[in-house]
């Protein structure tokens, strides 16, 4: 069986992970901090800065979990029993925020799809950063299928890991504000900024450290030798864009602050695929475990690797197409 | 209580599927008409065929959003609820399903972008080919479904190897037996149901006499194709049958309740069949009618439910009136349609107000008869959820009972606000009319659902 397949489906679904996290990051991050605005109008100022854009967010999760399925359908066999009411609850949040952005505009009352849109976007990131903890602490396997109870990802871990991908969805919101919009909502996204980036260095923090104490084979991946020479860039450089970040917040910069909250969620990301990989599923399924026949997955890379191409070309394309400010009290129909 | 999970987990999936079913099967019609509209208006240069095509594009963006959201679901269930199914057949069925995904999330979604927001930054040959690729689209991701669910019903071109499928000629996995029939079947009734639903809204407006031009233009058009199409769809259907009793014998026995199979049977319009005794009770038949149809002989024979023993049939009662109820919206269809025809033919359609009363109200029977039609197939499969290769007791995942019955009521209700909703938009769209859209657009918004207003 060819062993570099599997690999170049995870980086495939792992681009597509990435992808989503950040691009609909910061769309549930604007519903994550809905509450703190002013007045409906601010809201709406808000809600305008995401909305051509957040149904192609979506779809990378979509291309995610079809293909889990495509690629690894015995991962995906385990994963989605395993986390079962996270994963449901996660996509029926998503399908309220979704509508809640267009029953919104039109309602008599906005303020009730308000809460809906803010319940649903806090409910979706915090049920992904469960499932994510979950996953870090391992999913009991019996031949093959999942052996533990509905319950078993009800840990303080994943809870603590949910809130963090929360922070961190609100800090991307928060920089994606700064850089879209004008006027007091601009003001104020860039001082929530600054708070929500200590929480996120906190989480990143308590994660970081607390993964090696709990799961040796994490410890054992970061701190042996000679793996240890290649890795400690990694804090480093999470350090130097943290402060970065802080530093261009304070000079009331508008695109780099964005580009440094993206930077952050990959140099994160980056740590939990140093940490895990080659498990799709620890600490007990690789990639190679998992994957599906080899012709089926070269029949699917074919397509897929067709097609991506155009895809990305279409989120630049449409990206540029809605670039620039939002101004308050812009029409929007 | 007690539940039984297999039997939940089928609820939770037959409610999250026939909810999915409802946009595709108006949605791959629909974008079929926008496209002709689109080439009309760029023949003729005619402006109504432009506002049309407009008015149509926007209760398109409604439904195909609804459909979106409900296929994100669908698309994980396999795994929470199906995981030991995703385990035997991922191998074969998981590319089709992956392209299936990448037809309808990357290139009907993109498309759509230029399709809803368009119209005055793209020039019109540009506009009008968008929308012959989201039809196009459409029709791919109804091609890769009905090849995986095909494959379910008639597999072919795998081996199992340790109890796990394994493709060995692509070709025959995707053109296995019966896909073919079931494409044809299912795509034709997806623009019958939309003819009927274009046939409803023209009739409105004419009765109503408002917009009486374009609620002619729909009239005509959607006539036109009814006619044909209601008539082929009976002898796709009857293909299909055909080839369904070539290669699932005990569906079509449970289709027609036919018990023993050493006589020929007639064709019950009504019966109650009794699945403890293996009898009918209360039957009305047309003598011979089942042989005559199956075998295209009087005293012909086709294999009945009593030669396999009772855990080796689907439920008799589901399949046979699920079918009666298919074939009886389709013969209606049918007579509609032809019915239509002919007062167009006499020159009196548009002042035939009882016929245009009644199709007015007839915008949701190709509905009911996609949804009838799938229940027949999907149900007259079991016990096995791959036919001869893994039962559906055997497909689930190891998740209690209280998960599935807890989430099948959270998607009760939240299916029911968004469908709710988003019906209430469509209507209100359909009371606008055609040039009220066409002239609140301009203003450029990507978001389908706000399109709307």
């Amino acid at each position: 069986m060819e062993w570099y397949l599997p690999v170049i489906w995870a980086a495939v679904i792992g681009t597509a992970v990435a992808m989503y996290v950040i691009l609909d990051g910061f769309d549930l991050g604007i519903g994550v901090l809905f509450p703190f605005a002013r007045n409906e109008a601010e809201r709406d100022q808000m809600m305008r800065s995401v909305a051509p854009l957040w149904d192609g967010n979506e779809t990378w999760l979509v291309l995610g979990g079809a293909g889990l399925f495509v690629a690894f359908p015995r991962a995906y066999a385990v994963v989605m029993p395993a986390f079962y009411l996270p994963v449901i609850v996660m996509l029926l949040a998503l399908v309220f925020r979704g509508i809640a952005f267009e029953f919104r505009t039109v309602s008599h009352s906005k303020t009730w799809w308000s809460v809906v849109f803010t319940g649903g976007s806090t409910l979706a990131g915090f049920a992904q950063g469960v499932i994510l903890g979950g996953l870090i602490e391992g999913v009991p396997v019996r031949d093959g299928a999942y052996a533990g109870g509905p319950l078993h990802w009800a840990t303080p871990f994943a809870f603590v890991c949910g809130l963090a991908l929360v922070a961190g969805y609100a800090l991307l919101g928060a920089t994606w504000l700064a850089m879209k919009t004008e006027g007091p909502v601009a003001v104020r996204s860039r001082g929530q900024a600054k708070w929500l980036l200590l929480a996120v260095l906190v989480f990143m923090a308590a994660v970081s450290v607390w993964t090696p104490l709990a799961e040796p084979r994490i410890a054992a991946r970061w701190f042996s030798l000679p793996n240890f020479y290649f890795l400690w860039p990694v804090p480093l450089l999470t350090a130097l864009i943290a402060f970065l970040l802080w530093r261009w917040l304070e000079q009331g910069r508008e695109v780099p602050p964005f580009l440094a909250a993206i930077a952050l969620f990959m140099l994160g990301y980056l740590g939990l695929v140093i940490s895990n990989f080659p498990y799709l599923v620890p600490p007990s399924l690789t990639v190679w475990d998992t994957a599906a026949a080899p012709a089926s997955q070269i029949f699917m890379l074919f397509g897929t690797l067709l097609l991506l191409p155009f895809v990305i070309g279409y989120v630049v394309f449409v990206y540029w197409l809605f670039r620039g400010k939002v101004r308050e009290g812009e029409s929007y129909h | 209580m007690d539940f039984d999970p297999v039997l939940l987990a089928r609820l939770q999936f037959a409610f999250t599927i026939i909810f999915h079913i409802i946009f595709p099967s108006f949605t791959i019609g629909l974008s079929a008409y926008i496209a002709t509209l689109g080439a009309l208006w760029l023949r003729s240069g005619e402006d109504r065929y432009q506002r049309l095509m407009r008015f149509w594009t926007k209760i398109f963006a409604v439904s195909f959003a609804m459909g979106v959201v409900s296929g994100i679901v669908l698309s994980y269930q396999f795994g929470t609820n199906w995981s030991r199914f995703s385990v035997v057949t991922g191998n074969v069925l998981g590319p089709l399903l992956g392209y299936e995904v990448l037809a309808a999330f990357f290139l009907e979604a993109t498309f759509l972008g230029v399709l809803l927001f368009g119209i005055n930054r793209v020039p019109p040959w540009l506009y009008v080919l968008s929308s012959v690729v989201v039809a196009t689209g459409t029709a791919i991701s109804a091609f890769w479904i009905l090849s995986a669910n095909s494959w379910m019903q008639t597999p072919a071109g795998y081996e199992m190897r340790g109890g796990v499928a394994f493709p060995t000629d692509w070709l025959a996995v995707i053109f296995n037996p019966s896909f073919p029939y079931r494409f044809a079947h299912m795509l034709n009734a997806a623009y019958l149901t939309t003819g009927f639903v274009v046939l409803a809204v023209g009739a409105r407006y004419v009765i109503g006499g408002r917009h009486i031009e374009e609620g002619r233009i729909m009239l005509r058009m959607a006539i036109g194709l009814t006619a044909i199409l209601a008539p082929l769809q009976l002898f796709l259907g009857d293909q299909h049958g055909l080839n369904t009793l070539q290669h699932q014998p005990i569906k079509i026995a449970a289709i027609e309740a036919h018990w023993d199979g050493s006589k020929p049977d007639s064709f019950h319009i009504f019966a109650w069949p009794d699945e403890k005794a293996g009898v009918n009770h209360f039957e009305i038949s047309i003598p011979r009618g089942a042989s005559l149809i199956l075998t295209h002989r009087m005293d012909g024979l086709f294999p009945g439910l009593t030669s396999v023993p009772a855990s080796e049939r689907p439920p008799v009662k589901i399949v046979f009136f699920g079918f009666r109820i298919m074939l009886a919206v389709g013969m209606f269809m049918i007579a509609a349609a032809l019915l239509g025809a002919f007062l167009w033919w006499r020159g009196t359609l548009f002042e035939t107000n009882w016929y245009l009363r009644a199709m007015a109200q007839c915008w949701w029977i190709g509905f009911v008869a996609v949804i009838a039609g799938w229940v027949v197939t999907e149900s007259g499969r079991q016990p096995w959820i791959v036919h001869g290769i893994m039962r559906t007791a055997d497909a689930t995942s190891p998740v209690p009972a209280a998960s599935i019955a807890g989430t099948l009521a959270l998607f009760v209700l939240a299916y029911g606000v968004v469908f709710w909703f988003g019906i209430y938009y469509i209507n209100r769209l359909i009371a606008q009319g055609p040039s009220q859209v066409a002239e609140a657009t301009g203003q450029f918004s990507r978001r389908p659902i706000s399109a709307a207003h």
